[in-house]
């Protein structure tokens, strides 16, 4: 179908053919008008990117639901271990036998509760949402650069959810070999109950999600490179954009090297192949592999796993800019130094994925040498910390849910980041590592944080998204709850780290030296119920609002300067009824020559300079 | 709604995306091939000899990329015949490549190389097979241009979805030339 949206814009494309371009139809020229969808073409296999985010979205929230259920579970079992909970057994028969959580039902719960947080919620229902709702809105775009493929990278998403979930309920269980998977516990299906039928669709699953993130990566680059309005120079660009850009082509790159990883565990554990096995006895018996390499996996994963993080937090970061700066109303500081250090922390991600295998027997020399670039990411991080503050350094601040999210994020993102200028020395790592010191530090600094951003970005384009507002009150209790609980939660896993108490054990009863945190223990499980039930809360505010919140009844709610609100309330497929608006200027107009904002869309003053 | 012809742009986003695209395919392939390079310096290693039959696909994918090209000139200058008959024949020389392929994969299988193991032979089916599913995927590509051209409804003189193709298909033709050197001088 070839409609002609912008019948100017259209003829240039088609120079050189001159008359004989035949397929396009001359009945559309007032461009919103649209064919009649059928409910399935809207709101199940739509193109449209603004319900392909909305789907990720609550995809990605029924995802957080069950990673957040799993570690409740797993904080029930730590923090009372002599307990029993019989309405467990109920649910879960033979796993929680007698009302207590058994060894494999926690490891499988520790490793999906990883997977699932780390790749469904935070990679597919972070970057899937807000990549998909932004981008041609920021950019000023009808829709992504190939839609088709959009609606694609949404369904494998949805086909690797599927056989994720599918994986919990197979008789010996979903995978349990932790969620990094390392061989040789994941390539041997004798190795232990988690490692059987769970672990290869596991391996299926995160195959697809490979899948759904190249085709939604690709797309999200093409898009934001190649389709942006007349006049968006890229450094007019919101800073939202650059983050997922740079996301993106971190996706990209780093992806298929986990693929391939994949490929050859999915090899080793039903072809009957070495590349990661060799000399192994598995209950007295001898196994025929040799001459493979555990170290091997760990490259391949880590070189999409150190990354990984910074898929992460860079879209959420890029979140926290926009919202922070709207509400404070200043532009963004040192908004090229934002840019910088984005494309820094970029490059930087590729060189450090060696200081997750410290201890693994590489060469120390080889380790102070990824030691050296860890610490590096202390530079671009600190400048964009700085650069948060100094933008709400007297600033105009409206105390908004997104604001007090995205204030959040900064907190959260300090307090984890210092951490990680103990966790990347690798003398320190020779204490440090496998302990609570390392949970602590990634909870805060990636899970956390990418959290905060992630709400920082729901509840300010909520209204864009549904044409009404989350409730208020509802929010605050959200923020203050999941603030204080994150911290309370956290910061003594620090302690514990410390002390040398290791991450992933089932049970330290027997353990004296760390009786001492049988109390700080329930503590931590009382705050996880708490927030757990917090986040609980914010869903129903979700889906509640979408029906009944107040009716957003302004374009631009928030007084914002992009182009997303200068569609209407509730777009539809093509973004902006009329032309695309054309773009004068830079995304940070806000408190300039005596105005509260400027739009992108206002021509320049005579004698204004350009931005 | 055709997005993409509204937007002012130097290359076409759906060129562009193809070759992000090409450069994540290269990512898998060199995380692969890197792997076949450190496990080549380790014990247990075992050599392979190359099949005959893969010098035959080789040359086959090499023509392939020559029919495409002139397939891609023949669109250009509108002389549709020709055009048809090209990327025909780049059909027939892409599934020539993988039957050869094949050929290739079960005379090292009757050799003796299975999957149990782990020197070259292993990392071969693995990384071969994986270059074949991208050849499949070009001659499904190709095929629905084909057929496009022979029984589509109105003359569409688009070249962009062409060239794509054509793109793709010298992309996968180069990277079976990368991944030959490591059949050929490491294996």
């Amino acid at each position: 179908m070839n409609e002609n949206i912008n019948p100017n814009v259209h003829t240039e494309t088609h120079t050189g053919h001159g008359g004989l371009h035949t397929d396009h139809h001359g009945h559309d020229h007032d461009g919103h008008h649209h064919h009649k969808q059928s409910f399935v073409s809207k709101y199940i296999f739509s193109q449209d990117h603004k319900t392909i985010a909305k789907q990720f979205l609550i995809t990605g929230m029924l995802w957080a639901i069950v990673g957040g259920l799993f570690s409740v579970l797993f904080r029930l079992q730590l923090a009372y271990p002599d307990e029993t909970f019989p309405i467990l057994e109920t649910f879960f028969g033979r796993w929680a036998k007698g009302g207590q959580i058994q060894p494999e039902f926690y490891y499988a719960l520790i490793t999906m509760h990883g997977t699932v947080l780390v790749f469904f919620v935070l990679t597919g229902g972070l970057s899937g949402t807000f990549a998909n709702l932004l981008i041609p809105l920021q950019v000023g775009a009808r829709d992504m650069a190939s839609p088709f493929m959009n609606m694609l990278s949404y369904w494998f998403f949805f086909l690797a959810s599927v056989v994720m979930f599918s994986s919990l309920f197979v008789q010996t269980g979903p995978a349990a070999g932790g969620w990094t998977s390392y061989p040789p516990l994941s390539a041997l299906h004798e190795a232990s109950i988690g490692s059987k039928a769970g672990m290869d669709m596991w391996i299926i699953s995160m195959a697809l999600f490979v899948v759904s993130s190249l085709l939604g990566g690709l797309n999200y680059i093409a898009t934001i490179l190649n389709m942006r309005t007349k006049g968006m120079s890229m450094t007019r660009m919101p800073l939202t954009m650059w983050a997922i850009l740079f996301t993106a082509i971190l996706g990209v790159l780093s992806f298929p090297v986990l693929l391939s990883g994949f490929i050859l565990l999915l090899f080793d554990r039903n072809g009957g192949t070495s590349f990661y096995l060799s000399d192994i006895v598995v209950n007295g018996k001898i196994l025929p592999n040799e001459g493979g390499s555990a170290i091997l996996y760990q490259h391949l994963f880590w070189f999409l796993g150190h990354p990984e993080v910074y898929i992460i937090i860079l879209p959420a970061m890029g979140l926290v800019s926009e919202v922070m700066s709207v509400n404070a109303r200043k532009p963004i500081f040192g908004y090229m130094a934002m840019v910088g250090s984005l494309l820094a922390i970029t490059i930087l991600a590729f060189l450090v994925w060696a200081h997750h295998m410290f201890v693994s027997g590489l060469n120390p020399f080889l380790g102070s040498v990824f030691v050296l670039l860890t610490l590096l990411i202390a530079i671009p991080s600190a400048i964009k910390v700085f650069n948060w503050i100094t933008t709400i350094w007297r600033g105009n601040i409206r105390f908004t849910p997104g604001m007090m999210f995205s204030i959040g994020f900064v907190s959260l993102f300090i307090s984890g980041g210092l951490t990680g200028i103990w966790l990347g020395n690798s003398t320190l790592d020779i204490h440090l590592h496998d302990t609570y010191f390392v949970v602590a530090h990634f909870h805060i600094v990636m899970g956390v944080s990418a959290f905060f951003g992630m709400f920082a970005g729901v509840y300010h384009w909520f209204p864009k998204m549904f044409g009404r507002y989350l409730n208020n009150t509802l929010a605050y209790i959200h923020f203050w709850v999941t603030l204080a609980g994150a911290y309370l939660i956290f910061w003594p896993m620090h302690y514990q780290g410390l002390a040398g108490v290791p991450r992933r054990y089932l049970d330290f009863r027997l353990w004296s030296s760390f009786n001492h945190f049988t109390d700080l223990n329930k503590m931590i499980t009382i705050v996880s119920i708490i927030v757990f039930a917090t986040q609980l809360m914010f869903v129903f505010n979700f889906f509640y609002s979408i029906f009944k919140g107040r009716k957003v009844r302004s374009t631009n709610p928030w007084g914002s300067t992009t182009l997303e609100w200068t569609t209407p309330i509730n777009p539809g497929h093509g973004n902006w009824p009329g032309e695309i608006p054309e773009v004068h200027r830079w995304a940070y107009d806000y408190a300039k020559d005596g105005r509260d904002f400027i739009p992108q869309t206002e021509p320049l003053n005579p004698g204004e300079s350009k931005h | 709604m055709d997005i993409v012809s509204n937007q002012r742009q130097k290359i076409h986003p759906h060129k562009f995306t193809l070759w992000v695209a090409i450069g994540s395919i290269l990512m898998m392939f060199a995380g692969l091939t890197s792997a076949y390079i450190v496990k080549s310096n380790q014990a247990n290693w075992e050599e392979v000899e190359t099949p005959v039959a893969f010098w035959f696909s080789t040359a086959a994918i090499l023509l392939s990329s020559l029919t495409m090209q002139m397939a891609l000139r023949a669109f250009k200058q509108r002389s549709m015949r020709h055009y048809r008959q090209l990327v025909a024949a780049t059909v027939v020389l892409g599934i020539a490549f993988v039957v050869l392929q094949w050929t290739g994969f079960k005379w090292l299988w009757d050799n003796g190389v299975r999957f149990r193991g782990a020197g070259a032979g292993q990392f071969l089916y693995i990384i071969a097979g994986l270059h074949a599913i991208h050849v499949l995927g070009g001659i499904v590509t190709l095929t629905v241009i084909f057929l496009k051209a022979f029984f589509g409804k109105s003359r569409n003189y688009n070249p962009v979805p062409v060239e794509v193709a054509a793109t793709y298909w010298h992309f996968v033709d180069l990277l079976w030339l990368y991944l030959l050197v490591f059949f050929v001088w490491l294996a």
